[in-house]
């Protein structure tokens, strides 16, 4: 099961949050705060999966924005690996590219995005134009 | 459909056998999806819809696991998806992950595993460092399956212990716990320690250092090397391990082994090796690891007072009396510590010094020991008696209820004293004056406090007496006075008879450890010694390759030479150096032990002038009352019950019919399930044939639960037969007098001794006018407690003339459950009663794995104790019972980590203490039972 998902840059300033069990929102920020740090501390060259106390995390890098997931030991690191890709070639194919700032002024479409992948920490969705169907009659809507 | 599966995976789950039938679905499912069947826009880098595959091979896995059958249906699809799967890409080996651990889990096929264990091979060979993880994750789970497939791989393994990357590392740490056996324990534990040493982070020490622990009580290969790893796991492990560790190891030193020898020589090295640490001045150990040392060199040093001399022990325990680092729960221990060593020594400077020291001190509990141990000092003997040497395991029975109190309390009542009212109801009586509302749900104030304090003091409100008289029963007070002055780790060491290890010592007591000399756990492939070779191991690059050859051949020893090897989380077999034993079947199951059946008796017994509060003497003049009612009824009962035998039919009246006995036993333990000995055949009575001989009960009285009928006492001419029979309201002795001489006896009498803790309703006595020859007689007498006790014998005799006055004695043992009958009630009636029930108790209890799970543990209570199941909530239990005539007894049970947490509550103040015993005994009985179980499949 997939716990969080998280997106992180470089800098540390915690661009996407997503929780699928409860966490607090003061520990939310601790956490993400760790999570990062133990990301940045890694190198290309070593595995993308860490274990971090009870559960593991899967991070995947694209520039400067890390993509980190926290998935108890149930589910397929790799499988999870491949999500994140998944997720950012859907992204890339609604915004044209995407970028950094794209997911900053258009945070509810990429929660929109994120929603149809997956669900209560399970992924329920991955085939891409069937993900980004409502969100283009969304904004089919909103141009009319 | 994605997103159903998951519900699917969810339920199957749960219960894999009620979705056996969709198998075929979701074989077609996946073969469709693995064919490509599907749109091309649901393919992901030209693999069709690769999380859906994930999923449906899950589901697979769970619902072939163990099943021949079902199994056999996936293997075409299982073949086909790991044919499909050789484009390479990271969503590929995904899959293939999957794959593999399906095959795995279900019913074995070889060539499919032969493939599955190819696809392991290319992973963990794999350049890319996610593929290796992702292969050794895969190679820890398939391993305990077929251990071959790590000797296939085991330079990869090696590589991958020195590998750059903590992560690679760690997963290989827990493939090799996997492998474990006696043979390369000394190497993987080193490897393990060496990577402790780097870890900084908590969670990671934890878990590593209870696997540790675990592997070296398990497979250590000698007793300095075992001391020396646990050591270094106290020094690393610190103060965030698991409490339990110490504790075992603890236990391990003071039960022993069946080797004596074996006992004394790690106990000898253990004290030897802590006063070498002691030794050194400026070191810094962990809380948990001095507080070892302490009990330990407390407990032991005695051994090698031949050579050491007590006063420099406890100069060195002394100095840690007064470094800053150690916290007063240490300080504590080492107290201890130094009082015992004291008891086997005339007096000492030292410990002179330490009283003089710390009676002014401003601690109060170091206060409290310093006089402790001065009036203990002055009186010697009292000394050797309370700490005996060499006795942490013995058992020792608690006086639970504080009954030895019951005079003072009794005493502060008629002075004038408020009556002690227990938390919950003090907080109930302050609530209902604010008149507020307790919207406090039920289940909340279950489990508040449950672990803080084993025992609610019920009957001393204070700890007035503590000091005050140094006799063997204060000590335990202090135990569970002390709760309240935060001391933990002490609390449970103080004992009637001595120290005690832990309290579960004394419950979970029967397991002990026993060597095997150790040149028969090893076997003969070692190609080297293994400790030498780790040293070795510190390389010089031009012959690294040869020793990795060497680490490899040190670290797979073993496996290739048998297949059994004992794996984690399998069935674990031979090679157990400590194994364990069962010892409490020598104390704690026989009636012949007869100095702590006294002692149990003892403290059971309430003072009768001593009610501690109002409510409980409320209670106590109902039960009176109630007694008297049923008093009554059985004195009928008792008519009624002979009226089946022909001679007694003219005694008793034709007409005493009463139904009370006559309810049969699907009415009283209908859905309890509670063993209901089969009828006997009722014989007819056939006068003057053997067949009459044969004790045998009525018909009304063998419908309801019975023992079998046990031979008192016999001679030439008698037998005397008991059987016990369980009805509804009382406990009934049958009694069979058999008559085996050719000729009548006249004036038989049968007389039951006085007893106080049970009465016998009918009167002590019956009187037999005659007995032919060849022939049985019976008669019945009802039975109630009187006093609450675990168990009492009931001593009678019989009397005859033949030729002269002839006696003959006999005795039955009653006990607690005899008199224990489940009681009704629903579950809201339990919550009702339970607010309003003073005493309670409370206790965990270890549970075996094997108990698993709650509903198995109560059954077991359900049908030892005669229980009633009320109700099952998730984790927790409610179980209701009562005493007769009429006293109820509540029981909560939770189970939480292997530990069953009893709570008992009953308007009698001894009920809950006995019952607990009660429990724990049966708990302790099945264990002991499934241990044994285990033993006997692991012997050959």
């Amino acid at each position: 099961m997939i716990k969080f998902f998280l997106m992180v840059n470089k800098q540390g300033q915690t661009r996407l949050s997503r929780y699928y069990e409860h966490v607090e929102l003061h520990k939310r920020t601790l956490l993400e705060a760790e999570v990062i740090k133990n990301c940045l501390s890694r190198s290309k060259d070593q595995c993308s999966f860490i274990e971090y106390k009870d559960f593991k995390l899967v991070y995947r890098q694209y520039a400067a924005l890390f993509i980190v997931v926290g998935i108890n030991e149930t589910e397929n690191e790799m499988a999870v690996y491949e999500l994140i890709h998944n997720f950012v070639e859907v992204l890339d194919k609604y915004f044209s590219r995407v970028s950094e700032l794209d997911i900053m002024f258009n945070l509810d479409r990429v929660h929109i995005i994120l929603d149809e992948m997956v669900l209560n920490g399970c992924i329920v969705e991955t085939n891409r134009s069937r993900i980004l169907a409502p969100l283009l009659v969304l904004d089919k809507m909103a141009e009319t | 459909m994605a997103a159903s599966l998951h519900i699917y995976l969810q339920m199957i789950k749960e219960n894999s056998s009620g979705y056996k039938d969709l198998t075929e679905s979701f074989v077609t499912i996946l073969k469709q999806v693995v064919g490509g069947k599907l749109p091309i826009d649901f393919n992901y880098h030209s693999v069709p819809a690769p999380w859906l595959q994930i999923q449906l091979l899950r589901i697979l896995g769970l619902l072939g696991k163990d099943d021949p059958r079902t199994s056999e249906l996936m293997y075409d699809v299982l073949d086909e998806s790991l044919r499909r799967a050789e484009i390479n890409h990271n969503i590929t080996y995904a899959i293939l992950f999957e794959c593999v651990q399906t095959i795995y889990t279900i019913h074995p096929k070889p060539d499919l595993l032969e493939k599955a264990a190819k696809c392991i091979g290319k992973f963990v060979l794999s350049p890319k460092i996610n593929l290796k993880y992702l292969g050794l994750k895969a190679l820890t789970y398939v391993i305990q399956q077929d251990p071959n497939l790590a000797l296939q791989h085991q330079m990869t393994i090696i590589e991958c212990l020195d590998h750059p990357d903590p992560i690679i590392k760690r997963e290989t740490l827990e493939l090799l716990y996997r492998i474990t056996n006696g043979q390369n324990v000394t190497v993987i534990v080193q490897k393990m320690l060496d990577y402790l040493k780097q870890s900084k982070e908590e969670y990671t020490i934890i878990n590593l250092v209870s696997k540790i622990a675990e592997l070296a009580e398990k497979y250590a290969p000698a007793n300095e090397w075992f001391i020396q790893t646990m050591n270094a796991v106290f020094s690393i492990g610190g103060d965030v391990m698991h409490p339990d560790i110490p504790n075992n190891f603890l236990r391990l030193l003071a039960e022993g082994f069946d080797d004596e020898k074996e006992d004394e020589q790690l106990r000898l090295y253990a004290v030897q090796s802590y006063l070498g640490l002691l030794e050194e001045e400026d070191a810094v150990y962990p809380q948990k690891f001095l507080q070892v040392m302490s009990w330990v060199l407390g407990e032991y040093s005695y051994i090698i007072n031949d050579e050491g001399d007590p006063e420099v022990i406890m100069t060195r325990l002394c100095k840690l009396l007064k470094k800053t680092f150690v916290t007063s729960e240490t300080k504590a221990w080492i107290m201890a510590a130094i009082t015992k060593i004291a008891s086997l020594n005339r007096g000492s400077k030292t410990v002179d010094k330490l009283i003089q020291e710390f009676s002014t001190s401003l601690d109060t509990c170091m206060r409290q020991y310093a006089f402790e141990l001065k009036h203990l000092c002055e009186d010697k003997d009292l000394m050797k008696n309370l700490l005996p040497r060499d006795a942490s395991c013995n058992d020792m029975v608690v006086d639970a209820s504080l009954s030895f109190l019951d005079g003072f309390v009794a005493e502060g009542l008629s002075r004038g004293a408020a009556p002690y009212k227990p938390h919950h109801q003090r907080q109930e009586e302050k609530l209902s004056q604010e008149k507020a509302l307790n919207f406090e749900p039920y289940g909340l104030s279950l489990s508040s406090s449950m672990s803080s304090s084993g025992f609610t003091g019920r009957q001393s409100p204070t700890g007035l007496s503590f000091g005050s008289d140094v006799s063997g029963n204060s000590t335990e007070m202090g135990q569970k006075e002390m709760s309240s002055l935060k001391l933990d780790g002490v609390k449970k060491l103080w004992g009637k008879d001595g120290y005690l290890p832990k309290k579960e010592s004394k419950t979970g007591k029967e397991d002990k450890l026993e060597a095997v000399p150790p040149g028969s756990t090893l076997g003969g492939n070692m190609v080297d010694h293994p400790l030498s070779e780790a040293d070795q191991e510190v390389v010089s690059p031009s012959e690294e390759e040869k020793e990795k050859q060497q680490l490899a051949s040190t670290l797979f020893v073993g496996l290739a030479s048998n297949n059994a090897v004992s794996l984690m989380g399998k069935a674990d077999t031979t090679t157990q150096k400590f194994k364990r034993k069962s010892k409490i079947s020598e104390t704690q199951n026989s009636e012949e032990a007869p100095s702590i059946q006294y002692d149990a008796t003892l403290s059971f017994r309430p003072l009768p002038e001593a009610q501690s509060n109002d409510n409980e003497n409320i209670q106590s003049t109902e039960h009176v009352r109630l007694r008297k009612s049923s008093l009554s009824s059985s004195e009928v009962l008792e008519a009624s019950v002979s009226f089946k035998r022909p001679q007694s039919l003219t005694e008793a009246g034709l007409d005493a019919k009463l139904p009370d006995c006559r309810l049969s036993p699907s009415s009283l333990f209908a859905d309890n399930n509670i063993e209901v000995f089969q009828p006997s055949q009722v014989i007819p009575s056939v006068v003057a044939s053997k067949a009459s001989l044969i004790p045998s009960l009525s018909e009304e009285l063998a419908n309801n639960p019975h023992s079998e009928a046990v031979e008192l006492c016999s001679c030439d001419t008698l037998a005397v037969n008991l059987c016990k029979v369980w009805t509804d309201d009382c406990l009934l002795l049958v009694l069979f007098v058999a008559n085996r001489s050719s000729s009548a006896l006249k004036n038989v009498n049968l007389v039951f001794e006085n007893s106080e803790h049970f009465k016998i309703v009918e009167g002590l006595s019956y009187h037999f006018p005659v007995i032919k020859a060849q022939s049985l007689e019976s008669c019945q007498k009802s039975v109630q407690m009187e006093k609450n006790c675990m168990q009492e014998i009931l001593v009678g005799s019989l009397n005859y003339q033949l030729e002269m006055e002839t006696g003959l004695e006999f005795s039955v043992t009653l006990s607690l459950t005899d008199f224990i009958r489940p009681m009704k009630i629903t579950t809201e009636d339990f919550g009702k009663l339970w607010l309003s029930f003073s005493n309670d108790v409370k206790q965990n209890v270890k549970m075996s794995p094997s108990q698993g799970s709650l509903s198995i543990a109560l059954n077991t209570l359900q049908q030892k104790l005669k229980l009633h199941v009320v109700d099952i909530v998730g984790n927790e239990g409610l179980v209701a019972c009562q005493l007769l005539p009429s006293v109820p007894c509540l029981l909560h049970c939770r189970t939480h980590a292997g530990m069953l947490a009893l709570w008992l509550r009953s308007p009698c103040s001894a009920l809950p203490d006995s019952l607990l015993y009660q429990c724990q005994k049966f708990q302790l009985a099945t264990r002991r039972h499934a241990r044994k179980q285990i033993h006997c499949h692991s012997s050959p």
